[in-house]
């Protein structure tokens, strides 16, 4: 990868987990016992079905894109956007098209920030499945599906290696389930990757980084397409980075497609090539009246939103000095992290380690306090009775105690040991090295 | 004057998924030349500073709360009712793209 | 005289003095259907159990008389096809807004009527199941779309009926067979189980005998419906109430007569005879001069509504008929008619790549100064009166190969329905030769239906063209 390096712009489809569907009142749930049982004439594409647009679906959009800092279009509208498929009832899907509810947010990652180009709502598809009836092959198709709300996510092209796509997409989830408007569970498709991904020529770069790097983007992208888990797309990036590098060097360039991911194989395979490029003339849905975020409803909504998550984290950091990478895995909701706030007040009222719970959950999976506690003992000994132990011990090893008069201030480790052994209790490390030092110094 | 090619028909027969024969290409390419004299027309009207029309009774927000009304809802054979090609509570259609 | 001639009104009155019944009105109103239908074609079904359901509506509003209803409305337990073989056999399993509120209101949809396909015409020759003819006079044609409902009350076949209009499919076939037929505001009615043709611009409403009765039925269709998200939350006045207030000092534009291609021709001279009738009833009235640009007291000629019309429905009609793929019902898109591969692939061009800007999103353009000009004119004037179709019904064979022949037809009605205002067709004059009619078209404000159809009694009461009214 010397001379070349990977341009990777993502688009994310993730599912609402509204009551009902986007434009229908039909039950959204993505786990239906049978096919074709949560339809309805809109989502069935029925002759003079009409949509009406879920409220909740738009303002949860408008939420996640306060919370990828995007701005808001104040002036909104749904446009349908056309193409054939056996999935798509209608012949065409509600969409977006130049007026997205958000645009221009940003998402941060440790490689550095990815551009969020817009975030804009959609109505899912039908499912198919391919299978081979009475020895003919054919394609079953459910509508369960069909007309739940459909958030998609797009980034600038921005990513600059696998490692960081996965980042992305991992932080993203995160997002969306810390605002609690999808469960983004990947096996179930309720989260979607779709990675473009394309090399550039670092030397052309170089030679013409004087001018805006976008109009120096590659003249290709191959788009990998319908990727169910964040190893997949990390494998899948780097399977395409190889097979792409090794046409360019042929002095070729990579046909333009869709391909999938063979988990099995390891590998990408073509899906489909566009023989022209797609034509889905994109017009306003007259069903749908234009929508108006104004600033009173705008207010609403971002009253709604909790805490941000870098905030919450940074002050977490601040407060009990605790790492993200840990006390992340403690919660996924900004409700369960609400709770886990008053749990880490609590405990720090307590004069308990925060960062000790947070590694307590985490590695021995206590979940209050009181289990905390247990698991310490610390609430057994009182500072009192631990002090008659330790003017015991101390009686007992004079040496050591001159030992640390004298400079060897480690040795508390081991009288730490003996006044635990003594009280045959698990004692906090910290709090009773205070209390051996301080009877010493005293 | 706007001309419209055959192919140009053909492309749209394409997009549009109607299928039609040579001969048709020939005939809708004559109707939409014609069709598209009387349109162009319109192209003498200024309409500087004019915004389009989507909603002419200046409708905005009608939305529905996010409530499920299973009165609505078909079960699965009224949902089959209109078609032969179904299988085991399914739609069916020749398999299109085969996975690898 | 028998009772399926008799106005919705008359019959309801008749029924509550107990001078006629039920089933005196569906003997002679399937007699006539029997007696007439293989000949004009207008109905596709017939609902062999109407009296049956009728008898147990008898207290409600609507008392369980017959009501025709076009064959774009889905009503469960009578096949809806649009008249095309696309939807061959589709049995609706969902009622449309419009039916569920006339069975809900004690009406009995009787049967569907026939159409144009999709409702793609203005003569109801485009029908996959053969054209209706004119009972006025069978060598001629309807109009349409509408053309089954509005000949099945021409025919006393039902008592009053139900179609749609996208530009000039009620008042067009309502002015040809002489009847009355009200194109209410875009989003009074609801579009909800309702074939889409023009989404923007389609309206259900009343083709009835008179006046009278589509004000009556008007008031059991109109209203918000939480299916169609279009549809106006205004509060719908009762149309009836005040329905013989007269026309005394409303100021009377008429509209486009002074255009070369209408002038002089009977059609103007039926205009302006209406013109005096309202003059005579004290209303004022003057002629509204037209332009070419948008120029304040002047009307906006029709001439560029064409263009704009044939833009935007070929557009939506290209994406509603996209669902159309014979997977989930109907058959297979290789069976649409020719005028419908023709609408929806010119539809398909306005909105592809490259040629939305110029087409689409121009004709939207030109739309917003249809609506701009009729804002300004009825700050103006109280109504504007003209034609609804530029002349007699066409001899039957008409449909020539002529793509643009709907809309030649429809000009007159085109910027209206663009603008989405309201409108009704009664009848102005009749041709004692061919015993053809002529209509007059009566237009008002957004939502000011309840105006047009008090202009319109009055003028119908004076004119004594409706061969309902006796004078």
């Amino acid at each position: 990868m010397k001379n070349y390096q990977v341009i990777i712009g993502m688009e994310t489809h993730v599912q609402l987990k509204t009551k009902s569907g986007m434009f229908c009142s039909c039950k959204n749930d993505p786990n239906a016992e049978k096919p074709n049982i949560y339809t309805c004439p809109v989502c069935l594409g029925l002759p003079g079905a009409l949509p009406v647009a879920n409220k909740q679906a738009i303002e949860w959009t408008i939420k996640l894109g306060l919370a990828l800092g995007c701005k808001i279009n104040s002036l909104s509208k749904f446009d349908r956007k056309h193409y054939f498929y056996p999935d798509l009832p209608k012949g065409y899907q509600i969409s977006q098209y130049d007026l997205p509810f958000c645009y221009q947010g940003k998402v941060q990652t440790s490689f550095g920030p990815v551009g969020i180009t817009r975030v804009h709502l959609e109505e899912d598809t039908g499912k198919l499945i391919h299978d081979t009836v009475n020895g003919k092959k054919v394609s079953l198709i459910d509508f369960n599906r069909s007309g739940t709300p459909l958030v998609e996510i797009v980034t600038e092209p921005e990513i600059y290696s696998s490692a960081q796509a996965k980042e992305y997409a991992k932080r993203l989830r995160q997002i969306i389930r810390y605002l609690d408007i999808s469960d983004c569970d990947m096996e179930s498709g309720e989260m979607r990757l779709e990675a473009n991904i394309s090399l550039q020529n670092i030397k052309s770069q170089i030679s013409n980084n004087k001018s805006n790097s976008n109009d120096k983007l590659p003249n290709y992208k191959v788009e990998l397409k319908n990727i169910n888990s964040f190893r997949y797309l990390e494998r899948g990036i780097e399977y395409e980075v190889e097979r792409q590098q090794e046409i360019l060097e042929k002095g070729e360039t990579p046909v333009q497609e869709t391909r999938g991911f063979n988990a099995e194989k390891n590998i990408t395979y073509t899906q489909r090539t566009k023989e022209e490029a797609a034509d889905y003339r994109y017009f306003p849905d007259p069903d749908l009246p234009p929508i108006n975020i104004d600033k009173r409803w705008l207010g609403e909504i971002n009253s709604s939103l909790p805490e941000t998550l870098d905030g919450l984290f940074k002050r977490w950091q601040k407060e009990y000095s605790l790492k993200q990478e840990l006390v992340e895995l403690l919660f996924e909701t900004a409700d369960e992290s609400r709770k886990l706030d008053g749990l880490f007040k609590q405990c720090h009222k307590e004069k308990l380690s925060v960062e000790k719970l947070v590694n307590a959950m985490v590695h021995k999976k206590v979940k209050t306090i009181e289990e905390f506690k247990k698991l310490t003992s610390v609430d057994d000994v009182s500072d009192e009775s631990l002090n008659i132990i330790i003017e015991k011990v101390l009686k007992d090893n004079q040496k050591a105690v001159v030992d640390y008069r004298s400079g060897k201030t480690n040795v508390t480790n081991f009288l730490v040991g003996m006044v635990m052994r003594e009280a045959k209790k698990k004692i906090e490390f910290g709090r009773l090295q205070k209390l051996i030092v301080d009877k010493i110094k005293s | 004057m706007t001309k419209i090619s055959p192919n140009l028909v053909k492309h749209m027969s394409k997009l549009a998924k109607i299928p039609i024969s040579e001969k048709e290409e020939g005939e809708f390419a004559k109707g939409f030349s014609k069709t598209l004299d009387v349109v162009d027309k319109l192209f003498k009207v200024d309409v500087k500073n004019v915004e389009p029309t989507h909603q002419v009774t200046g409708l905005e927000n009608v939305l529905r709360e996010d409530k499920v009304d299973e009165k609505k809802m078909l079960s699965q054979d009224q949902a089959l009712s209109n078609t032969k090609k179904k299988y085991n509570g399914y739609f069916v259609v020749d398999q299109i793209l085969a996975e690898d | 005289m028998k009772t399926n001639e008799l106005t919705l009104k008359k019959a309801i009155e008749l029924l509550d003095k107990k001078e006629i019944s039920l089933d005196e009105i569906y003997v002679d109103t399937l007699a006539a259907i029997n007696e007439k239908n293989k000949d004009l074609n207008v109905y596709l079904k017939i609902d062999k159990d109407a009296l049956e359901k009728a008898k147990k509506e008898s207290n409600k509003p609507l008392r369980g008389l017959p009501i025709a209803v076009k064959d774009n409305f889905l009503t469960i337990g009578l096949a809806t096809t649009a008249s095309s073989k696309v939807l061959d056999g589709f049995m609706p399993p969902y009622e449309s807004t419009v039916t569920k509120r006339i069975k809900n209101s004690g009406g009995v949809v009787i049967g569907k009527t026939n159409m144009d396909a999709w409702a793609h015409g203005s003569s109801t020759e485009t029908s996959d199941y053969g054209p209706t003819k004119n009972p006025r006079n069978p060598k001629y044609l309807p109009g349409g779309s509408s053309g089954g409902s509005a000949a099945a009350v021409a025919a006393d076949m039902t008592i009053a009926a139900i179609g749609s209009e996208t530009a000039g499919s009620i008042r067009q076939p309502a002015a040809w067979s002489g009847v009355v037929g009200l194109k209410p505001t875009y989003g009074r009615t609801s579009r909800y189980g309702v074939v889409a043709m023009g989404s923007s611009l389609d309206s259900p409403g009343p083709i009835t005998k008179t006046v009278e009765d589509a004000a009556f039925l008007l008031n059991y269709i109109a209203g918000q419906d939480s299916n169609d998200g279009t549809t106006s939350s205004l509060p719908i006045p009762d149309c009836g109430k005040d329905l013989k207030k007269g026309a005394k000092d409303l100021k009377i534009g008429i509209c486009y007569i002074d255009h070369p291609n209408i002038k002089a021709t009977p059609v103007a001279k039926a205009v302006e005879e209406a013109g005096r009738v309202f003059e005579n009833l004290g209303a004022k009235v003057e002629q509204v001069g037209i332009s070419s640009e948008l120029e304040k007291g002047k009307i906006l000629t029709h001439e560029h509504a064409i263009g704009v019309y044939t833009v935007v429905q070929r557009g939506e009609v290209s994406s509603n008929l996209s669902r159309y793929d014979g997977i989930r019902y109907g058959q297979d898109r290789s069976h649409f008619g020719h005028e419908a591969k023709n609408r929806i692939m010119l539809g398909t061009f306005s909105l592809s790549k490259g040629y939305s800007d110029k087409y689409y999103n121009f004709a939207q353009k030109v739309r917003s100064l249809y609506i701009k000009n009729f804002k300004e004119l009825f700050q103006e004037y109280d109504l504007l009166i003209s034609s609804p179709s530029p002349s007699y019904a066409l001899p039957l064979g008409s449909l020539s190969d002529d793509p643009m022949f709907g809309e030649l037809q429809d000009m007159l009605v085109e910027p209206s329905s663009l603008a989405g205002i309201t409108g009704i067709s009664v009848p102005c004059f009749r041709d004692e030769k061919t015993n053809l009619y002529l209509g007059l078209n009566i237009m008002g404000d957004y939502f000011q239906e309840e105006k047009v159809l008090q202009a319109a009694w009055a003028y119908e009461q004076a004119s004594g063209w409706n061969p309902w009214v006796k004078i």
